[in-house]
């Protein structure tokens, strides 16, 4: 194992995700739809400012990616992004594979890469030491895919992204701090005001 | 004469079996959205599918998947339905309980059952088991389908019951109604 040799030889900077979360947002002036994972990832998208385009996963870990695509699919004239735990993404490799097929150009997918799961105590991800996310994304067929070196060249590749030819995946490397919100538990509000932000429904 | 043309004596024949029935009926109700993970029972619907420009269909990694893509599909607008056998449904419990229901998401799925009548892997025995008590526990509608004159009318209702009260459903395809898969090395 050469964890401490790996981890410090990249030149990716360590940032944070309420901050690069909260840089998205500010970007964000389209109505775009914006899918947080569980845990962490969507307690700092609601820290950073509730959208009713915001979309909130409360369990189903690993299926941020797969959610976002389905929206997507349904709505290919708006911009989707997915911000997803390294951890979770481990769950579901497959998913990458299945929307590089698809290979649809509005959604650009971010994962918050700690090597932990923060959440249940910080214990290293089986591929902590070992694997590169963003290796894994471009041989699953997600060839737009690259480390954001910095907090600059995180915003950067998020505004390349709005005007790619196919999907886009970024990976940040983050801090082990825990989010800085917690998201109001209730997935039928949470789902009903997300379709009302994708204008399917109008409330009652 | 453009109807007449649809109708060639093959497409009659497929509207009347149970796998002409669910592709009318997903058409029926536009169900435009199809992932699955495929099952040997499932050939001839998938393809048909797939040869049919009014669906978006492709296979998925895992069954988990296939749910959370119509899930998301189901919330920008569109409608879906997950086709899978039984050892995928046996990798659902934690997104159903987790998304599909507390969202109320109307998951349509459709589960070729293996595992029964005839089953020669007992493996997939013992998990076909694990299926209805699943579904029990978490009170969800569910309907084993078993013969061709009561199919189209469970399927189209039952599409319309998922969808208006935001509930999943799950339509077990028995070997009854599909034949299954018979032993054959």
């Amino acid at each position: 194992m050469n964890t401490a040799t790996s981890l410090s030889a990249r030149n990716t900077k360590v940032m944070n995700r309420f901050d690069l979360t909260s840089r998205l947002i500010r970007k964000l002036e389209h109505e775009e739809a914006v899918i947080g994972g569980i845990g962490n990832t969507n307690f700092d998208l609601w820290a950073a400012g509730h959208r009713p385009q915001n979309f909130y996963m409360l369990g189903s870990m690993g299926l941020a990616f797969p959610i976002a695509l389905g929206v997507a699919l349904a709505q290919p004239k708006r911009r989707i992004f997915a911000l997803e735990g390294d951890g979770s993404l481990l769950m579901q490799l497959g998913s990458l594979s299945t929307i590089a097929t698809l290979a649809p150009k509005n959604l650009t997918m971010v994962v918050m890469d700690n090597g932990v799961y923060q959440i249940t105590g910080a214990q290293p991800t089986p591929a902590a030491a070992v694997a590169d996310i963003v290796a894994i994304a471009v041989a699953c067929g997600l060839v737009n895919s690259a480390w954001a070196a910095d907090e600059e060249d995180f915003e950067r590749l998020i505004d390349q992204s709005m005007s790619a030819t196919g999907p886009t995946l970024i990976g940040v490397r983050i801090d082990d701090k825990p989010g800085v919100g917690t998201t109001r538990r209730d997935p039928v509000q949470i789902r009903e005001r997300f379709m009302h932000g994708m204008g399917v429904r109008e409330p009652l | 004469m453009a109807v007449a043309e649809q109708r060639t004596s093959s497409q009659t024949s497929d509207e009347k079996s149970w796998h002409g029935i669910v592709l009318q009926a997903l058409k029926r109700n536009d169900i435009r959205l199809v992932p699955y993970v495929p099952d040997r029972v499932l050939t001839t619907l998938i393809k048909n599918i797939h040869a049919d420009p009014f669906f978006t269909t492709f296979p998925t990694a895992r069954e988990e998947e296939a749910v959370g893509i119509v899930s998301g599909a189901w919330m920008g607008g569109m409608r879906g339905a997950v086709l899978m056998q039984t050892s995928g449904f046996a990798t659902l419990a934690n997104v159903l309980a987790s998304l599909a229901i507390p969202y109320q998401i109307p998951l349509i799925m459709f589960v070729s059952e293996r595992g029964t009548l005839g089953e020669f892997n007992y493996g997939q025995s013992l998990v076909c088991r694990t299926m209805r008590p699943v579904l029990d526990s978490l009170a969800m509608e569910h309907h084993t389908c078993t013969r061709l004159e009561e199919f189209e009318f469970i399927v189209d209702r039952s599409i319309k019951q998922a969808i208006t009260t935001q509930a999943p459903v799950a339509l077990i395809l028995s070997p009854l109604l599909t034949g299954g898969k018979t032993f054959d090395k």
